[in-house]
């Protein structure tokens, strides 16, 4: 009958270590995005299609043989050994006017066909989709940055600067998403945008960028605010501050690490909101000028065209649904590992 | 301590209202399967307060919710016997434990203001529990519903009926809360730590408003709670769970006068005495409570007991006299070694 | 209730203000060219030129000119266009707006019912095909350019099946005044009615989802279950009720921002006549007057909205209501 009781140290033995996970917060929202193969899939299809966009000089260059942006309403192609012109007599209602030619399915011939001025739109369209990435992966970024300085500054400092700010942001925010872009636009587009030395040309691929970047911050800096009112209230930064630890220390290593993760989550999705913007502002005609083209352009190339070779519309705004699909479910999945509670709209 | 009721001779009166055997319950995880209860029996008489204590994740809440089927998790695995008034409870579809919850058994909760739905009064919400089980016209629920704030202690029960949740106080809520529960006249209530969110004084007047239910509408109670102090005002047994295993039960005054458990001694110790002189520290139980996921072979307890030896690599069954029984190989005698051991060192200190 | 109501008011005007000092700001300050070359649109007469600055007080100083303007859009309510010359803007913009508002209203029914019903069988059967194929749908409905999906169904309603018995009911493009006839302003506005909500019902059914799959997680869902209620009951009446108070807040804002010309897209494609055309024909032609009055009727839409909004959200919610 042993009735002794276990010497102090005995007890060290009994207390097993609990085994920790080795991966940080970041390691494993990676390798849980990794592991979604559907979101996966998005990225695989958005980088194929930005390859694809890349190769625009190489494809109009090497295999179609065109170039998509001088007019050639007089040229012909030859399409199984017979000379067709690009521009062809309509055959439609009165016979009157003319119609380009149709798509010829064949990669290395006008693919898609010609569009209103005998240009090759499936060149047309790797070009544009260069521009309409740019604009939309630029835009974002500008907008990120600026939503979350105004969404720190306005959160953490609070008071008057709060108050400033989220007014000015409530303001930009009233106008009609599109209304704003469009007076900006057509201000800045029909006169160029000078202010002391810098100036912007009224062509320039910049005005959309900055205009569509601008408009949306308020979208992007008020859930970042709430954030920010809401991480400053807790313990660790209270901590900190009654450590002495100077604000923008705070800021900088406990508050904007916090904040990352919505931002992260906004990425591809404002692209994708970005890109469905220009695409609209360039089809009003206030986007992309010309004679750069974007996914949107071309379809308002393609408006008139629409009854009688409606694949000078369809086809850009095919590649516009893929792309922004892509980067929704890539959104969704980003979402999904970083933080499977968020409250983000989802846009 | 509260005293029991004397038990009838006819031997309906004591088939137990639920009878719970073997019941296990674990949880399909990415980590692999975790065991919140690792096989556990017990029994709920008529007219009985039981209490259920524990720590988190000790498996108290996890094992009363599935005794309602309120598991809604697609990985749980729900395993053994739960027998109400003799019909098998585990096994059965939605539709038909659908007419035992809220109707038969019902459940409170520990936080009200979040367990009620925000948007409705509460009087709508009671009306509501009481149609879906009873054919009532609006009128006749809400006459029902009065009568019911009335009866547990609400002032002003018709003004109180056609108030929301963020209207009342804590107190008031969790009293309203109980109404509705009550409204279908269940045989057993399954309390989950209804105190723990209130003030003190409020816990008090909750308490007799439990152990009134008890006297005036016939039910059994299941008190789940990590307080102790509850449990001593209110129940009539106890049964202390850990790491999803019942570690010892019996009567209140068993388990307070004569605990037999290490764990039990624990938990005893970490109270404040309020005779004696004054520990200079509380004593605490050194470590923490096992990885469920990964649970020692043996006692689930002996990594973190003072009194562990050699046999306690191996499970130990519940064991003991009559209504009290522990899950420990100590045998009295050593029991008794064990709590003079632990004695000792306060005493030098004081 | 009453001290929101007027907190809300002083907001709206507040708010109101400041849009009208930035459109004024737009068109009239930013640094590039002449604001009177603006407003009297491209290749204006020089005489046309001095005629604008003088009307509008140009060559006094900015805060002078913003008076000068927000008295001929509110008070006279003379402002005329300088492109179709004569055309007295206030009035125009206020006969396109009964087209943008039969469009929206008869989208948002779609939208409305169209998003409730797929969230909740979305909900309902979390999980599975159905769900997943419902969120995919939703995926695709707001990857979609509007103006493009407008474009192709006016391809099929049309071209290209017109002549089936599918769509030969499809009238012309353009808008029939309700008080005129009634089932021709229903047939076209129905294909706009469908393409306009598409987008939406994608977005807000996925938002509705996500929002009743969290509220499934309540504590007070708990006790629903609890209490013997069938799935279908606390999926209505306890997380559908509780849900709709952010889906409802979303869907003013939405519906202002639309009914302000944020449709301006869809009536384009289906030339239909409204403030959101109106505009879009003024800043093809740089008609700087209609624009700048459109903008602010707008934006005076969308303001309105934002404080109806929160007005709705006070009712539905009880907890803000009698704080």
């Amino acid at each position: 009958m042993s009735s002794s009781l276990p010497a102090t140290s005995d007890l060290g033995e009994g207390l097993a270590a609990v085994p920790r996970p080795a991966l940080g917060p970041w390691a494993r929202a990676g390798r849980k995005l990794v592991s979604d193969r559907v979101a996966m899939g998005a990225l695989g299809l958005f980088i194929l299609i930005v390859l694809a966009c890349l190769a625009a000089p190489l494809y109009a260059t090497y295999v179609a043989h065109t170039d998509p942006f001088t007019s050639n309403v007089e040229g012909s192609i030859t399409i199984d050994g017979q000379d067709v012109d690009l521009i062809q007599p309509s055959t439609e209602g009165l016979g009157l006017g003319s119609v380009p030619l149709g798509p010829t399915w064949d990669i290395h011939n006008y693919f898609l066909g010609a569009d209103g001025q005998g240009r090759d739109v499936a060149a047309r369209i790797l070009y544009g989709g260069r521009n309409s990435l740019l604009i939309g992966g630029t835009s974002t970024a500008i907008c990120l940055f600026l939503a979350a300085l105004t969404g720190l500054v306005s959160g953490f400092f609070g008071g008057v600067t709060d108050m400033l700010i989220s007014r000015l942001l409530d303001v930009l925010w009233a106008f009609p998403i599109y209304l704003l872009a469009i007076s900006l636009s057509i201000v800045l587009i029909s006169h160029g945008f000078t202010i002391g030395p810098f100036e912007i040309t009224s062509g320039s691929l910049w005005l959309p960028i900055w205009i569509i970047a601008i408009v949306y911050v308020p979208y992007v800096a008020r859930p970042i605010r709430g954030q920010v009112l809401a991480l400053k209230e807790s313990e660790f930064v209270l901590a900190a501050k009654g450590l002495g630890v100077p604000d923008w220390r705070i800021l900088w290593r406990d508050i904007l690490p916090n904040v990352m993760t919505t931002i992260i989550v906004f990425v591809p999705l404002m692209v994708a909101v970005n890109m469905l913007t220009e695409s609209a502002l360039s089809f009003l005609s206030i986007g992309v000028q010309a004679p750069d083209a974007s996914w949107g352009t071309i379809i308002q190339d393609g408006q008139d065209l629409i009854y009688t070779r409606p694949w000078v519309a369809i086809a850009p705004g095919i590649a516009i649904v893929l792309t922004v699909l892509a980067l929704n479910i890539l959104g969704d999945g980003l979402r999904d590992a970083l933080d499977p509670r968020a409250k983000l709209r989802i846009r | 301590m509260p005293s029991s009721t004397p038990a009838s001779a006819s031997p309906e009166a004591k088939a137990p209202l639920l009878e719970v055997r073997d019941l296990r319950v674990s949880f399909r995880t990415e980590r692999g399967l975790l065991q919140a209860v690792g096989g556990i029996s017990f029994r709920v008489d008529t007219h009985e307060i039981v209490g259920v204590v524990g720590e988190s994740g000790s498996g108290k809440t996890v094992s009363q919710m599935s005794v309602m089927g309120l598991i809604n998790d697609p990985n749980a695995v729900i395993e053994g016997s739960i027998l109400y008034k003799g019909r098998e409870l585990v096994g059965l579809s939605q539709r038909q434990l659908r007419s035992v919850r809220g109707n038969e058994i019902a459940m409170i909760f520990q936080d009200p203001m979040t367990a009620l739905t925000p948007v409705y009064t509460i009087g709508w919400q009671i009306a509501e529990q009481l149609r879906a089980h009873n054919r009532l016209s609006s009128g006749a629920a809400r006459k029902r519903g009065i009568e019911l704030l009335a009866e547990v202690g609400i002032p002003n029960p018709s003004v109180t009926f056609d108030r929301y949740p963020h209207q009342l106080s804590g107190g008031m809520r969790q009293r309203a809360f109980i109404a509705m529960a009550l409204s279908c006249n269940p045989s057993l209530l399954i309390a989950d730590e209804p105190t723990t969110a209130l003030d003190v004084t409020v816990q008090a007047q909750i308490l007799e408003l439990i152990k009134r239910l008890r006297r005036d509408f016939g039910s059994s109670i299941v008190l789940i709670t990590h307080d102790l102090g509850v449990v001593a005002e209110v129940a009539d047994r106890v049964m202390v769970m850990y790491a999803g295993r019942i570690v010892e039960r019996g009567t209140t005054r068993e388990i307070f006068a004569d605990p037999w458990h290490p764990y039990s001694w624990g938990l005893h110790d970490s109270i404040p005495p309020m005779v004696g002189a004054r520990p200079r520290r509380l004593p605490s139980i050194l470590g923490s409570p096992p990885s469920l996921l990964d649970l020692p072979p043996g006692c689930a307890f002996s990594p973190r007991c003072p009194h562990r030896f050699s046999r306690c690599t191996e499970r130990p069954a519940l064991a003991g006299a009559g209504d009290h029984e522990a899950a420990c190989f100590l045998s009295p005698e050593q029991r008794g070694q064990a709590l003079a051991a632990r004695r000792r060192p306060l005493k030098e200190a004081s | 209730m009453v001290s929101l109501l007027i907190r809300r008011f002083a907001q709206m005007i507040f708010v109101m203000l400041g849009i009208s000092i930035l459109v004024f700001l737009i068109f009239f300050a930013t640094p590039g060219a002449d604001p009177a070359s603006r407003i009297a649109g491209r290749n204006a007469s020089p005489e046309v030129l001095a005629a604008v600055r003088a009307s509008f007080g140009l060559d006094r100083p900015l805060p002078i000119q913003y008076a000068v303007m927000m008295r001929r859009l509110f008070i006279d309510q003379d402002l005329t266009s300088f492109v179709n010359r004569g055309e007295v803007v206030v009035p125009e913009v206020m006969g396109a707006a009964p087209v943008t508002l039969s469009l929206v209203m008869g989208a948002a029914v779609f939208w409305i019912f169209g998003s409730i019903a797929i969230g909740l069988v979305a909900a309902a059967t979390k999980g599975s095909f159905l769900d997943r194929l419902l969120m995919v749908l939703g995926l695709i409905g707001i990857s979609m350019p509007v103006y493009w999906l407008g474009e192709i169904v006016n391809l099929i309603t049309q071209k290209e099946l017109h002549d089936t018995w599918l769509f030969s009911w499809v009238p012309q493009l353009g808008y029939t005044a309700l008080t005129e006839d009634p089932w021709l302003w229903f047939k076209s506005l129905l294909l706009p009615w469908i393409t306009l909500a598409i987008l939406y019902i994608g977005l807000y059914g996925r938002v509705l989802r996500a929002s009743l799959v969290e509220a499934g997680q309540e504590d007070y869902i708990r006790t629903a279950r609890s209490k013997g209620l069938s799935e279908s009951r606390i999926l209505i009446r306890h997380a559908l009720r509780t849900s709709l108070i952010a889906f409802v807040t979303l869907f003013g804002l939405d519906f202002g921002a639309l009914v302000g010309g944020s449709a301006l897209l869809t009536e384009v494609v289906f030339a239909l006549h409204g403030v959101g055309r109106l505009t879009y024909q003024a800043l093809l032609d740089l008609d700087l007057p209609v624009i700048m009055a459109t903008v602010m009727y707008a934006s005076f839409f969308v303001v309105f909205a934002n404080a109806l909004v929160d007005i709705l959200y006070a009712i539905l919610d009880p907890r803000v209501r009698l704080a």
